[in-house]
């Protein structure tokens, strides 16, 4: 199955990688999967051209081809101003409005601090809700003190079989229909001429 | 094959002078730059219609009849026409007057606008804008068709006994394209008439629009108006030429960076690699628009767009003069070559007329 990570992590090495590595590595343990790694940093300016020209460069496209055709998705974020960052975000909004209906996705996010770990209820499932995903109950926050504490192998282990466990329901990408012409002329009560 | 131009009628500021055409220059411009497409041998001539600053073109009739008045063999066309906000009946009437007035040298690309206020304006619902499109467009096809309507929809008030004058030149109606960037519905509405598809091509990368243009030639099959490299597909392009090609870039650099649309987006380089844009020699231009024909087939309508963010007519008006003397000539016979036999010319009153004639002679 098709597993595909999102990271909004800006350094190298970043910890929100980190987290997302290791929430791969979990799913991985549950159901074999075909893992593809989608970094924003390096799409961060084709993300902005997609804003202003209308339409995704190679880059891009190729990660929204890949996001879109994904069994399951790990969406990690660090948390920028009490919410995910404006590059998180800015992903998601040149994404296909209906690239996400159905499909299941882990959300996480890493920050400095434990206080921020509410923005994954707060601000990343209600985005991801919008969306129509399948966001599954276990949200992983890993603040800089998680990695050196007990309770986070668990809390990934948890959202990772949270994730297995839906992958072989995501719907099936089809190929793009159209509602037939004289069936969507009837709609409106008119008769084809 | 024909070749044309498309005009958005944007009122921008030279961003080299920093100065601002009124709306009287940019209008009467409009009608130059036309004049000048058909003296330099192009076929077609299409202006947009928008109802928003910074365009003009809110009357495309008025306009086109002005035009047609002042030229002898041009084509007159919209880019688009708003299927979606303008009344149907008042469509039928303003297009078969346009008809009459240019001898039949008229067409429409229907289009559903480029700003979602414009429905709220003309009392409209933007959410409704594919319905509208379906309806309004049915509700035209007969009133062009039919000489006595009796009619009744969802969007419109119902029309009892109701005759669209003047009818259409010849019992004619005008062709008509449906212009779509991303809408596969439109591209099936198309198909489902046997109308042409224009894809503005201009903005979006070659994989997009091949997307679309297949989409559509497969359902025009579907439907039984022939083959699917026989159905009728127009294409956008947009150019800027000097001679030498780092004269093109050096010269239209600043129009590119401050280009509604796009500007201080992507570097003209770029932009250049992923979607139609040319800047550069004649040739360079001709290469990149003979290429279209790798992911659209071969097709029968070439317009370019050589008017828009601020360029001043005198510029205009040499690019045309580059564009019809030099580059045409040689699609016009790089493009024949190859194009298998079966695949027909865009049809235009002449030929349509002579459809006619001969299905009552049968």
């Amino acid at each position: 199955m098709k597993l595909v990570v999102v990271s909004a992590g800006l350094s190298v090495p970043s910890s929100t990688r980190l987290l997302a590595d290791r929430l791969a590595a979990a799913v991985g343990r549950h159901t074999p999967v075909d893992l593809e790694v989608v970094e924003l940093r390096e799409l961060a300016v084709e993300i902005a051209h997609n804003f202003t020209n209308g339409f995704a460069g190679r880059g891009l496209a190729a990660a929204q081809d890949a996001v879109a055709g994904a069994d399951g998705l790990i969406v990690v974020t660090p948390v920028f101003s009490a919410s995910y960052s404006g590059l998180f975000k800015s992903f998601f909004d040149v994404l296909d409005k209906d690239a996400l209906a159905g499909k299941p996705v882990l959300i996480g996010a890493t920050g400095g601090t434990g206080r921020h770990s509410l923005v994954l209820e707060h601000a990343l499932r209600p985005l991801f809700a919008y969306l129509r995903a399948v966001v599954v109950p276990t949200a992983v926050y890993a603040a800089s003190e998680d990695w050196g504490a007990e309770g986070l192998a668990e809390r990934i282990e948890r959202a990772a079989a949270e994730l297995a466990a839906l992958m072989p329901l995501a719907p099936r990408g089809a190929e793009e229909t159209v509602v037939p012409f004289a069936e969507q002329l009837a709609r409106l009560g008119g008769p084809a001429r | 094959m024909q070749f044309g131009i498309f005009t958005v009628g944007d009122v921008t500021p030279d961003p080299t002078t920093g100065r601002t055409p009124t709306e009287r220059e940019r209008i009467k411009a409009m009608v130059a730059i036309a004049s000048k497409a058909e003296e330099v041998g192009l076929d077609v001539f299409a202006t947009g219609e928008h109802h928003n600053p910074p365009f003009v073109p809110s009357s495309p009739t008025t306009m086109l009849g002005y035009i047609a008045a002042r030229t002898e063999n041009l084509i007159l066309s919209t880019s688009t026409t708003l299927i979606t906000t303008n009344d149907p009946v008042k469509i039928a009437e303003d297009y078969a007057m346009l008809q009459h007035l240019a001898d039949g040298r008229v067409d429409l690309m229907m289009g559903r606008g480029n700003t979602g206020p414009v429905y709220p304006w003309f009392g409209q619902d933007i959410r409704e804008g594919i319905n509208l499109a379906i309806e309004n467009y049915a509700l035209l096809r007969r009133l062009w068709r039919e000489d006595v309507v009796d009619w009744e929809g969802k969007f419109r008030t119902p029309l009892q006994g109701f005759t669209s004058t003047p009818r259409p030149l010849d019992g004619v109606p005008p062709f008509v394209w449906h212009g779509s960037i991303r809408s596969p519905e439109i591209a099936e509405q198309a198909a489902y008439y046997g109308d042409g598809f224009f894809h503005n091509n201009i903005f979006w990368p070659a994989d997009h629009t091949k997307r679309m243009v297949e989409f559509y030639r497969k359902r025009y099959a579907h439907y039984g108006h022939g083959t699917p490299e026989q159905a009728i597909v127009g294409l956008g392009g947009q150019v800027f030429m000097r001679r030498n090609s780092q004269d093109a870039v050096r010269e239209f650099r600043p129009y590119f960076d401050n280009a509604p649309v796009y500007g201080h987006g992507p570097s003209l380089e770029d932009f250049t690699e992923q979607t139609p844009l040319t800047v550069g020699s004649p040739q360079q231009v001709i290469e990149k628009t003979l290429s279209f024909r790798e992911y659209a087939g071969d097709y029968q309508r070439q317009l370019f767009l050589m008017d828009h963010a601020g360029l001043p007519l005198k510029t205009v008006l040499e690019q045309l003069d580059m564009l019809g003397e030099e580059v045409v000539p040689v699609l016009r016979e790089e493009f024949a070559k190859g194009r298998p036999a079966d695949v027909p010319e865009a049809p235009t009153h002449q030929s349509l007329l002579a459809g006619a004639e001969k299905e009552v002679v049968a």
